[in-house]
C-alpha cells in the first residue's frame, strides 16, 4: 500500500482521528484543488490569527489611560482611534464601553461568540460556553462574583449583548497609585478578562 | 433610506418566534426599551443566512433596557441595564 | 386563556438557567485554526464564498444533543461544509470523493 508523505499539516502529532478533522482536510484541499484557496494564505491567517492577543487590547487601554485626548476619540471612534495602533478592525465596528466609579460594564454573546478577536485573540472556552452565555444577562452580578469580582451595590452593571455587527471592549478603571508607570508599565496590568469586564485590573 | 428612530426614542422590541435565523434574542421580544445609539446600515442577516448576498439594507442601533424591565424577579441594582443591538423592523414606537 | 405559541431555539440561551462557569480554556489545535482561518478567508473573498450568517444559521439547525455534543470548532466545520454544498462551491459528491481518499491516506500512515 502507497505510503504519502507529500501533503501540508502532517506530523504524527497531528494525525486525524475524527470525523470532523478528516472533514476540515477534505474541505481545505477540495477548496486548494479548485484554485478557491491557497494553501499559503491558509498558513498566513493561521499565523495572523497568532499574531493576535490581548496585548493589543492592553495597548489600547494603557494609551487612553494616560491620553485624555486618544481616550476621547476611542470612545467617540473605536474603529478609527484603534487604527493609530496599527489595528485593523476590517468591515466590523468597534465600540470601546468605559468603566467608570458608577458603571461596570460587561461583554456577552448569548446567540454564538462574537468577541473583538482583532484586539484580544481568540476567545476563551468559558465565553462562549453555555453556562456564561445564559447568566451573564440575567445575573452579571453573581457571574462578576463567581470570576473574584465583587462590585459595590449602588454601582450600576451594564451588560452588552452583541447581536449584530459591533464588537465590544470594556476599557477597565486604572487603578490607584499608578501615577509613575510608564505606557508600557500599564499596558503590562491590563489582562484580557478586564477588557471583557469580567474582572477589573488591580495593581499591588 | 433614514433611520425611523433617534436616540431616546422609547422602542418596543416585536414579540414572536419566527423561523429561520434571527438575531434579536429571545429574551427581550416584547420589551420596552430606548434607544441609545443609531449604530449603522448593514445587509439583513436574515436573508443573508440563506445564501441571498443581496439582502436589503436595513437600520441597526443599541437599545437599552433597564434590568427590572426584561427579568420580572432581577436582583441588583434597579439602575442596572443591559444593551442590545437590534434591527429596525424588529422595532415600534412605544406609543403605538 | 391567551395561548402561547413562542418557541425559541436552542442557541437563544440569553436568561436560561444554567450551572457555575467553568473557567476553562484550551490552546486552539492546528486542525481548529485551520477551520477558523477558512472561514475567514471565504467571507472575505470577493465574491464571497460564504456570509458569516450562513455559518451561525448551519449551526443554529443542530439538533440540541449535537450542538452540545460537537465541540465549537466541530460545529463550525459542519456548517461550513453545508453552506458551501448549498452556494454550489463544493459537491455533495467532491466531498464524498475526498473523504474516502483522506480517510484512506490516514489508514495507510496510521497500519
Amino acid at each position: 500500500m502507497k505510503r504519502s508523505h507529500t501533503h501540508e499539516n502532517f506530523t504524527m502529532d497531528s494525525v486525524p482521528s475524527t470525523y470532523y478533522q478528516f472533514l476540515e482536510i477534505s474541505v481545505r484541499e477540495l477548496l486548494i484543488e479548485k484554485g478557491l484557496l491557497s494553501a499559503e494564505e491558509i498558513r498566513k491567517t493561521v499565523k495572523e490569527m497568532d499574531s493576535r492577543g490581548p496585548e493589543r487590547g492592553a495597548q489600547v487601554v494603557a494609551r487612553a489611560w494616560v491620553d485624555l485626548n486618544y481616550k476621547q476619540l476611542l470612545l467617540q471612534n473605536a474603529s478609527y482611534a484603534v487604527k493609530e495602533l496599527g489595528i485593523d478592525i476590517g468591515p466590523l465596528q468597534l465600540m470601546v464601553v468605559e468603566n467608570t466609579p458608577k458603571v461596570h460594564n460587561l461583554i456577552v454573546c448569548t446567540l454564538c461568540s462574537c468577541y473583538p478577536r482583532s484586539l484580544l485573540g481568540l476567545p476563551p472556552d468559558w465565553y462562549k460556553s453555555r453556562e456564561y452565555r445564559s447568566r451573564a444577562v440575567r445575573e452579571p452580578r453573581a457571574v462578576l462574583r463567581e470570576f473574584g469580582t465583587n462590585l459595590p451595590a449602588e454601582m450600576e452593571v451594564r451588560v452588552h449583548d452583541s447581536t449584530a455587527d459591533l464588537r465590544y471592549l470594556v476599557l477597565p478603571l486604572r487603578p490607584e497609585g499608578t501615577q509613575h508607570l510608564t505606557e508600557d508599565e500599564l499596558a503590562a496590568l491590563v489582562k484580557r478578562d478586564s477588557m471583557i469586564g469580567i474582572t477589573t485590573v488591580e495593581f499591588y | 433610506m433614514t433611520p425611523v428612530f433617534q436616540p431616546g426614542d422609547a422602542v418596543r422590541v416585536l414579540k414572536g418566534s419566527p423561523p429561520g435565523h434571527i438575531r434579536t434574542p429571545f429574551y427581550v421580544r416584547g420589551c420596552e426599551g430606548i434607544v441609545e445609539r443609531f449604530v449603522g446600515k448593514y445587509q439583513n442577516p436574515e436573508e443573508m443566512a440563506f445564501g441571498r448576498f443581496d439582502a436589503p439594507i436595513v437600520p441597526l442601533y443599541r437599545i437599552r433596557f433597564k434590568q427590572q424591565d426584561v427579568w420580572p424577579d432581577y436582583r441588583g441594582n434597579p439602575q442596572d441595564t443591559i444593551e442590545v443591538e437590534i434591527y429596525e423592523f424588529w422595532l415600534e414606537p412605544t406609543n403605538l | 386563556m391567551k395561548r402561547d405559541f413562542t418557541s425559541r431555539n436552542h442557541h437563544d440561551m440569553g436568561g436560561l438557567e444554567a450551572g457555575q462557569i467553568k473557567p476553562v480554556e484550551h490552546d486552539y489545535e492546528l486542525w481548529e485554526k485551520n477551520v477558523d482561518a477558512m472561514m475567514v478567508l471565504l467571507t472575505s473573498k470577493s465574491p464571497k464564498l460564504m456570509s458569516v450568517d450562513q455559518l451561525r444559521k448551519g449551526i443554529e439547525s443542530l439538533p440540541p444533543d449535537a450542538y452540545e455534543k460537537m465541540s465549537y470548532y466541530e460545529r463550525w466545520i459542519f456548517s461550513i461544509t453545508q453552506a458551501l454544498q448549498y452556494n454550489d462551491v463544493l459537491t455533495t459528491k467532491e466531498l464524498s470523493r475526498k473523504l474516502a481518499e483522506v480517510q484512506t491516506r490516514y489508514e495507510t500512515i496510521i497500519t
